[in-house]
C-alpha cells in the first residue's frame, strides 16, 4: 500500500520530455557542439562501519553505484554484514535499469539476489528513489518472485549541524508477503536497520562518522530470533566511513 | 579591519600564490609586421600595438598559480592568451597552430563575421585537429573591446581566454592617457569533466554556504521561531535553497585578474590627473563579478564593445562574457584597489592603480552574501523582494504583478503552460511595448507574428516555472541591491547611436531558460540541446526574442555572430550587447536583425551550464 502510494503519487510528476536527437542540422564532421549526454560513472559507499555492542560486534556495508546518461542508467546496489565469525550475512545485491522520471525522482527495474552464507533468493524489483520535497532521501521498492513478495523502504535526511558537520538519520525498514525460515525472515514487517550517524565532511567525498545503529526483528522475525538465541534488539555504537566518486 | 587582514592571510595560505606567474613564458602573440618589437605580457595589462596578421600556438603553459602537475592550456606560452589588437576596417588573418594532443578552437566572441570564422567546432568548422594549422581570415567591421576563447570542451577554464582590443575607424570617442585591458577570470586546477561530474552527483559539492542549524538559530532569533520555521518549510518544500548563488566557488576557484591571484594581483601605473580606460572583460566560467575601485567613480563608456552614453556608478556587475569599459580619474596618487568580488562572496580578484610597481592599497572586507528570494523564485506577486523602487523602463513586460498568483506552479498542477495565467497576460501585454519604443513615423508597423509558447510541466529537466517573471532591467542584481552605492543596471545602458536597423520586429518568439539543479541539467524551455530542434531565423528578419528565467540562477545569455539590442526603455538608442544577463525569474526582450547567414550558437556563457544543455542551435538561411 504504502509503495503504491509512492509510486502513484509521483506518476503525476511523470515528465513527457522526448529525446529525440537533433537530425535536421548538418553539424560539420557530426561534431556536437556541446556534450550533454555524457555518461556519468559515480559509486557511493553510505555505510561502511564497524558495530560494537556489549555481545559482540559486525562489519556492515551499504552502497551503491550508477552509470549512464541523465535519463537512463545502470544502477547497482550491495549491502550486507560481516559477524565477528566472518559470516556474511544480509547480503543482497540489486542491478537495476534507472530511468528519470520526474524532477526528483526514478523509476528503477532489475533483479535482486540475496547471496551470502543463507540459502540463495531471486527476486525481481521495480521501485523508485529520489528526494522528496523538503530534501528527504527516499526509496521504495517492491519484489517479487515464486515465493511471495517483499518490499524495502529507505529514508534519510541530512540535518547540517555546520557546512562539514553533518546528522544523519537513516532508517530502511523490509516486508515480507512471506515467511522464508531458512533465512530467518517473517511475514509482514521483518527487520529494521537504523542509524543515527555524524559525519565531519573535511574533503566532500570523504567523510568518517561515528553512529549510534540499531538493528531489530519484530513479529514471526522476532521469535525466528529468540528460537535460535540470536539477538533480537541490537544497539550498536559504530564507526564508519562515508566515501564516493 | 582586523578581519580584512585575516581573510587576506586565510586567503594566502589556503592557496598557492606564485606572485607573477602569470609572467612566465616571454614569447607572445607575434604580429608579423611587428617581429623586431617585444610586446607587452598579457599580465600587465598593456595592449601591443596594432596590427592584421598573427602566428598564434595553442599549447600547454605553466598554470597560473604554479604547481608541477597542472597544466594550463594557452597561446604562445601565456594564459590569459595574449592582448591581440585589431583595427576597423582592417582584414585580420590569423593562423591558429594546435600543438596540444587534443582538438582545438578559437572563437571571437561578440565579433560580427562570416559563420565559418566563428570557430565553433560542429558549427563553424571541423576544429583544429593536433598539428594542424587553420587560419582564420575576416574583415573587421568594429570597435571597442571584446574577447576570445576556446569553444572546446573546458579549454576556456583551463586557460584559453584572452582580449580583443579594436580601434575605431574614426577618432576614439574618448580622449584618454591610459589604456588597460583588465581581464578577470577563475582558476582552479580541477579537472573541468571532474567539475561537472561532481555537480552532476551533488549540485551543492562546491557550496560550503549552506543553512545549516546555527542560522537558523540566527534568523530565529532576528526574525521570530514561526516565521523562520515557515520560511525553511516555503525553500524546502521546493527542494532548493536560497543560498544557491554561484555552482562553482571560491573554494577552488582563484579569482584571477590579468592572469594575477589577488595576493598582489595586477597592477595598472599612472599619474595623478591622468584620464585612465580600464577595458574590463569577465573571461571567467562561471563567476559573475562586482566590479569597484573605492575612491573612485568609474564613468561607463562601453558595453559589449559598443559606445554607450556615459554613466557614473560605484559599483558594477559583469556576467561572464560580457565587457565593459570605463574611465576614471584619479588625482591623487593613491593607491587604489580595483575590488572584484565574486557574486557569491566566496574570494575576490584585486588590482591596483598605482604611481609606481609594487605599491598596494587596502583590501576591502568582502560584502555580505546574497540570498535568493522568492522573487528569484518567480513569485515577485507575493510581496518578497525587490520590487521597490522599479521604474519599468521598458514598458509593457512587467505585467506580471498583476499576475496574482502568488506560490510557485507545483509539480501537482498539471495544468499546461498556456494555463498559466500570468505568462499569457504578459504575451498579450507585450504589444504595448511597441508604445515605447519610439519608433520612426514613416516606419509602418508590420504585424507582429508571435511564435505560440512552447507548454512547459515541471519534470526531469524544469525543477521550477516562474510563475510571475517581472522587468528587472532597473535592478542592480543580487547582493547589490540598497549597499549605499550607486550600481550599474542595464536600464542604464544607452547607445550613442541610432540603432542601425529601424524596422519593428516581424516576429516573436519567447524562450523560457529553464534547468533542474539537482540533477544539473539545464536547457531552453525544458530541453537541452541534444533533445531540441534549433531555432530558425529567415535571413534578413528583423526578430523580437524573449527571454523568461524560470531558474533561481543568473544566466549570461550570448548570440553568437548577430547583435542582440536589449529593449531596456531606451527607445531608439538600445544597447547592442551580445551577451545578456537574465536575472532569476526575469523577462527581457531583445531585438535581433538576422543579417548573417550559417549556423551559429546560442547558449549561456556559464561553461558548465552550456556544456549540460542550455544552447541551441541557430540557423540563419
Amino acid at each position: 500500500m504504502l509503495l503504491q502510494g509512492v509510486v502513484a503519487a509521483h506518476a503525476q510528476h511523470v515528465s513527457t520530455v522526448s529525446t529525440v536527437p537533433v537530425t535536421s542540422v548538418r553539424y560539420v564532421n557530426g561534431i556536437m557542439p556541446t556534450m550533454d549526454r555524457r555518461l556519468y560513472l559515480h559509486a557511493i559507499l553510505e555505510q561502511f562501519e564497524a558495530r560494537y555492542s556489549g555481545r559482540g560486534g559486525e562489519f556492515r556495508y551499504d552502497g551503491q553505484a550508477w552509470y549512464g546518461t541523465d535519463y537512463d542508467k545502470l544502477w547497482i546496489k550491495s549491502e550486507g554484514t560481516v559477524s565477528t565469525r566472518g559470516q556474511f550475512g544480509g547480503g543482497d545485491h540489486e542491478a537495476l535499469y534507472d530511468r528519470a522520471i520526474s524532477r526528483y525522482f526514478d523509476f528503477q527495474t532489475g533483479v535482486r539476489l540475496d547471496i551470502d552464507h543463507g540459502p540463495t533468493r531471486a527476486w525481481g524489483a521495480v521501485g523508485v528513489q529520489g528526494l522528496a520535497l523538503y530534501f528527504f532521501e527516499l526509496s521504495a521498492t517492491a519484489y517479487f518472485s515464486d515465493r511471495g513478495a517483499a518490499g524495502r523502504i529507505e529514508g534519510s535526511y541530512d540535518i547540517f549541524l555546520t557546512n562539514r558537520l553533518i546528522l544523519q538519520p537513516q532508517v530502511e525498514l523490509n516486508l515480507y508477503s512471506n515467511a522464508d525460515r531458512a533465512r530467518g525472515v517473517g511475514r509482514g514487517a521483518s527487520d529494521i536497520d537504523a542509524g543515527l550517524r555524524l559525519r565531519y565532511e573535511w574533503y566532500r567525498k570523504l567523510a568518517p562518522y561515528i553512529a549510534v545503529t540499531y538493528a531489530g526483528t519484530f513479529g514471526q522475525a522476532a521469535d525466528m530470533a529468540r528460537r535460535d538465541q540470536q539477538v533480537v534488539h541490537d544497539l550498536n555504537v559504530t564507526f564508519g566511513v562515508r566515501t564516493w566518486f | 579591519m582586523s578581519s580584512l587582514h585575516e581573510r587576506q592571510t586565510a586567503s594566502l595560505t589556503r592557496r598557492r600564490f606564485v606572485t607573477g606567474a602569470g609572467l612566465l613564458g616571454a614569447a607572445l602573440a607575434c604580429p608579423r609586421n611587428l617581429e623586431a618589437v617585444e610586446p607587452p605580457r598579457p599580465a600587465t595589462g598593456l595592449i601591443p600595438s596594432a596590427a592584421s596578421v598573427f602566428d598564434l600556438s595553442v599549447e600547454r603553459v605553466p598554470a597560473p598559480l604554479g604547481g608541477m602537475s597542472v597544466m594550463a592550456t594557452g597561446i604562445n606560452g601565456t594564459t590569459p592568451m595574449p592582448i591581440l589588437h585589431w583595427r576597423q576596417g582592417d582584414e585580420v588573418q590569423i593562423h591558429v597552430t594546435n600543438r596540444l594532443r587534443e582538438d582545438t578552437s578559437l572563437h571571437w566572441h561578440g565579433i560580427r563575421l562570416p559563420a565559418d570564422m566563428d570557430g565553433v567546432p560542429g558549427l563553424s568548422f571541423g576544429g583544429i585537429k593536433p598539428g594542424e594549422t587553420f587560419t582564420y581570415r575576416f574583415p573587421v567591421r568594429q570597435s571597442g573591446t571584446y574577447w576570445y576563447h576556446s569553444h572546446s570542451g573546458g579549454q576556456e577554464q583551463m586557460g584559453m581566454v584572452g582580449a580583443l582590443v579594436i580601434d575605431p575607424a574614426e577618432a576614439s570617442r574618448h580622449r584618454v592617457d591610459r589604456d588597460y585591458v583588465v581581464l578577470l577570470s577563475d582558476w582552479t586546477d580541477a579537472d573541468p569533466m571532474d567539475i561537472v561530474s561532481n555537480l552532476k552527483f551533488d549540485s551543492d559539492y562546491y557550496n560550503f554556504r549552506q543553512r545549516t542549524v546555527g542560522t537558523f538559530v540566527q534568523d530565529a532569533r532576528r526574525d521570530g521561531l514561526g516565521a523562520t520555521i515557515r520560511d525553511r518549510l516555503t525553500w524546502g518544500g521546493m527542494n532548493m535553497a536560497p543560498t544557491d548563488i554561484s555552482d562553482v566557488s571560491g573554494i577552488i576557484y582563484t579569482y584571477l585578474m590579468n592572469g594575477q591571484p589577488p595576493g598582489t594581483g595586477w597592477t595598472g601605473l599612472f599619474a595623478p590627473g591622468e584620464r585612465i580606460r580600464l577595458r574590463f572583460i569577465n573571461a571567467a566560467s562561471m563567476t559573475l563579478f562586482d566590479v569597484r575601485i573605492p575612491g573612485l567613480t568609474m564613468q561607463v563608456v562601453g558595453a559589449d564593445g559598443n559606445d554607450v552614453e556615459p554613466v557614473s556608478v560605484d559599483e558594477f556587475r559583469i556576467s561572464p562574457a560580457e565587457t565593459y569599459d570605463v574611465i576614471v580619474h584619479p588625482r591623487e596618487e593613491g593607491p587604489y584597489t580595483v575590488f572584484v568580488q565574486s557574486e557569491d562572496r566566496t574570494g575576490f580578484a584585486r588590482g591596483t592603480l598605482a604611481v609606481r610597481d609594487g605599491v598596494l592599497g587596502p583590501v576591502p572586507p568582502m560584502d555580505p552574501r546574497p540570498l535568493r528570494t522568492m522573487t528569484d523564485m518567480g513569485m515577485a506577486g507575493d510581496g518578497h523582494g525587490g520590487m521597490a523602487g522599479m521604474d519599468m523602463p521598458s514598458g509593457g513586460h512587467a505585467s506580471s504583478e498583476r499576475g496574482e498568483m502568488p506560490g510557485m506552479k507545483m509539480p501537482e498542477h498539471k495544468s499546461p503552460h498556456e494555463k498559466s495565467a500570468p505568462m499569457n497576460m504578459s504575451d498579450d501585454d507585450m504589444g504595448d511595448m511597441d508604445m515605447s519604443d519610439e519608433k520612426p513615423a514613416s516606419v509602418a508597423a508590420a504585424p507582429l507574428k508571435k511564435e505560440p509558447p512552447v507548454p512547459l510541466h515541471p519534470g526531469v529537466e524544469v525543477q521550477s516555472i516562474a510563475v510571475t517573471s517581472i522587468n528587472r532591467l532597473a535592478e542592480p542584481g543580487a547582493g547589490l541591491e540598497h549597499n549605499g552605492r550607486r550600481v550599474l543596471t542595464y536600464a542604464d545602458l544607452r547607445s550613442v547611436r541610432l540603432g542601425e536597423d529601424r524596422r519593428p520586429p516581424s516576429r516573436e518568439m519567447t524562450l523560457h531558460l529553464t534547468g533542474n539543479m539537482e540533477r544539473f541539467i539545464w536547457g531552453f524551455d525544458g530541453k537541452k540541446f541534444s533533445e531540441a530542434e534549433p531555432i530558425r531565423m529567415m535571413l534578413g528578419e528583423r526578430l523580437r526574442l524573449v527571454l523568461i528565467n524560470d531558474t533561481m540562477m543568473e544566466h549570461p545569455i550570448h548570440l553568437h555572430g548577430l547583435w542582440s539590442e536589449l529593449e531596456n526603455g531606451q527607445g531608439e538608442y538600445r544597447p547592442y550587447k551580445h551577451t545578456i544577463t537574465v536575472k532569476p525569474g526575469e523577462r527581457l526582450s531583445y531585438l535581433v536583425s538576422a543579417d548573417t547567414p550559417g549556423l551559429w550558437a546560442f547558449h549561456c556563457h556559464l561553461l558548465y551550464h552550456m556544456d549540460t544543455g542550455m544552447f541551441r542551435t541557430v540557423v540563419v538561411s
